[in-house]
């Protein structure tokens, strides 16, 4: 579990998240959604620590992460896997070095054991044969797969997702959404996820939270949303003719 | 960002690896460049300086005096570090630079890992323990180029030659260069890499990175030969 409390953030004089909380429940797909520029981003990176936060607290397992000194958050670094937008993967390594990398850096595993940990999870995402490709030669659903792939590598008990289906088709969207909650519940993982695609939402979403304007405006379950009347949801998620008819349908 | 750069590595296998391949990467890829440039360099210094004595009374071993001297002092520690400068520099700046602008260092970090230790260690150890092998080929090279045209040409006897480049041979001088090439090379790695590591944006920010650390790695390299020259040849 991951507690997110009250949580400040600004750039200069600006303020980008103002007195945020929330509670993102193990082993099941947290999704965090908002127009461009609310904030989701920056808060994950406060998160995971890429952006300190300027006030608040954020614990895993009840273990400050705020208030842990560089060396000691390691020990949590090692627990999260991160999906990054544009995948991030090590260009100069192939795909199996890529997912063996956490393993090299902090397993004593043998070359075989981590070699054999890397094929199960290369299976597990659906990429039994591309070992070899180096990530120029994968396209962009695959080097998402292998993404998670090298995410799950560590067994973490928290994984993120920044956006998982920019820039991918629908099928492929579906196949990345039903992967992360599949992988969610059966390693009993806590996963957040960045998303701006309300099939996601509406399809993983065990609890969906809604910044505006840096704050946490909105949360309850993708059921809750097609019965809200909290305006400023409403005119996010159904933005669009296709999802104001869903909208309509369901009422 | 020093500090964070020489803190001890996450894991002593992945280092060495690492540091040979970027031994490999920075040093064995830049012999040829620097063989053609040595070469060429060392015929030219000895046409020029031949061409150039035109007095009886100056006797003609001088020029392989000269060539040495030129090769060992200034031409292989100097002008080859401020090649490299451009050839590893920018490599080295715009492939970190490149890492960040795709969140490949943002990745490191949430594993758990040191990003400037893990990626710019190894870069500067490299830089540090091969660059002095390069420069010594260099020399060799440089002097022995101008031997082959003495050969060629007849532009100066044989004898001469070999005698010029014998005469009042001081070994500090090697180590002077090879003080100044040490140094060098800790400055070509860590301005490129700093530079490339505070890359913030796109693919144009990279190619600016890679820009700016030429330029900065050249200007450094020419400031400390003035400072390194001062110190210990005065």
């Amino acid at each position: 579990m991951i507690e997110v409390r009250n949580i400040h953030k600004s750039f200069g004089d600006k303020e980008v998240l103002h007195d945020i909380s929330m509670v993102l429940e193990k082993g099941k797909a947290n999704l965090i959604i908002g127009a461009s520029g609310s904030g989701k981003t920056t808060l994950v990176k406060c998160m995971v620590g890429l952006h300190e936060a300027s006030q608040g607290e954020i614990l895993y397992n009840d273990r400050s992460f705020t208030q842990m000194k560089d060396r000691d958050r390691t020990q949590i670094r090692k627990e999260i896997g991160f999906l990054f937008q544009a995948s991030a993967l090590f260009d100069s390594m192939t795909v199996e070095e890529n997912v063996m990398f956490p393993l090299t850096m902090f397993t004593d595993q043998s070359k075989e054991e981590r070699l054999e940990r890397a094929n199960f999870c290369l299976e597990r995402v659906g990429l039994q044969n591309a070992n070899k490709l180096f990530p120029s030669e994968l396209s962009g659903g695959m080097k998402k797969r292998v993404g998670i792939a090298r995410a799950i590598a560590l067994k973490p008990s928290y994984l993120f997702c920044d956006e998982p289906n920019s820039g991918l088709d629908p099928l492929t969207s579906i196949l990345i959404d039903n992967l992360i909650k599949e992988i969610t519940e059966e390693f009993g993982i806590t996963t957040v996820v960045i998303t701006h695609d309300m099939n996601s939402v509406l399809e993983i979403g065990d609890k969906v939270f809604f910044l505006w304007q840096g704050q946490n405006w909105w949360q309850g379950s993708r059921q809750d949303i097609l019965q809200t009347d909290n305006k400023e949801l409403i005119d996010f998620v159904y933005a669009s003719e296709f999802m104001k008819m869903i909208r309509k349908k369901g009422q | 960002m020093l500090r964070q750069v020489f803190t001890r590595p996450e894991k002593v296998v992945v280092f060495r690896r690492q540091l040979l391949l970027e031994i490999e990467s920075l040093g064995i890829d830049s012999l040829g460049i620097i063989a053609i440039i040595s070469i060429f360099m060392g015929m030219v210094i000895t046409i020029q300086t031949a061409s150039n004595i035109d007095s009886v009374w100056i006797p003609k071993y001088t020029v392989g005096f000269t060539t040495r001297q030129s090769v060992i002092l200034e031409f292989s520690p100097t002008i080859i570090a401020l090649i490299l400068a451009g050839k590893v520099g920018s490599n080295i700046a715009s492939e970190i630079g490149t890492m960040r602008v795709t969140e490949q260092i943002d990745a490191l970090k949430i594993m758990g890992i040191n990003p400037a230790g893990y990626l710019i260690l190894p870069k500067i150890t490299a830089g540090v323990i091969i660059n002095p092998f390069l420069i010594i080929i260099s020399m060799f090279l440089g002097v022995g180029a101008g031997y082959a045209i003495c050969a060629l040409t007849g532009l100066v006897p044989i004898g001469d030659y070999i005698y010029g480049i014998q005469l009042d041979f001081r070994s500090f001088d090697v180590a002077y260069a090879l003080i100044k090439t040490v140094i060098f090379a800790f400055l070509i790695t860590s301005v490129s890499a700093y530079h490339g590591y505070h890359t913030s944006g796109g693919a144009l920010e990279v190619g600016r990175s890679s820009t700016r650390a030429v330029v900065y790695s050249s200007i450094t390299i020419l400031i400390f030969n003035y400072i390194i020259t001062q110190l210990l040849l005065i």
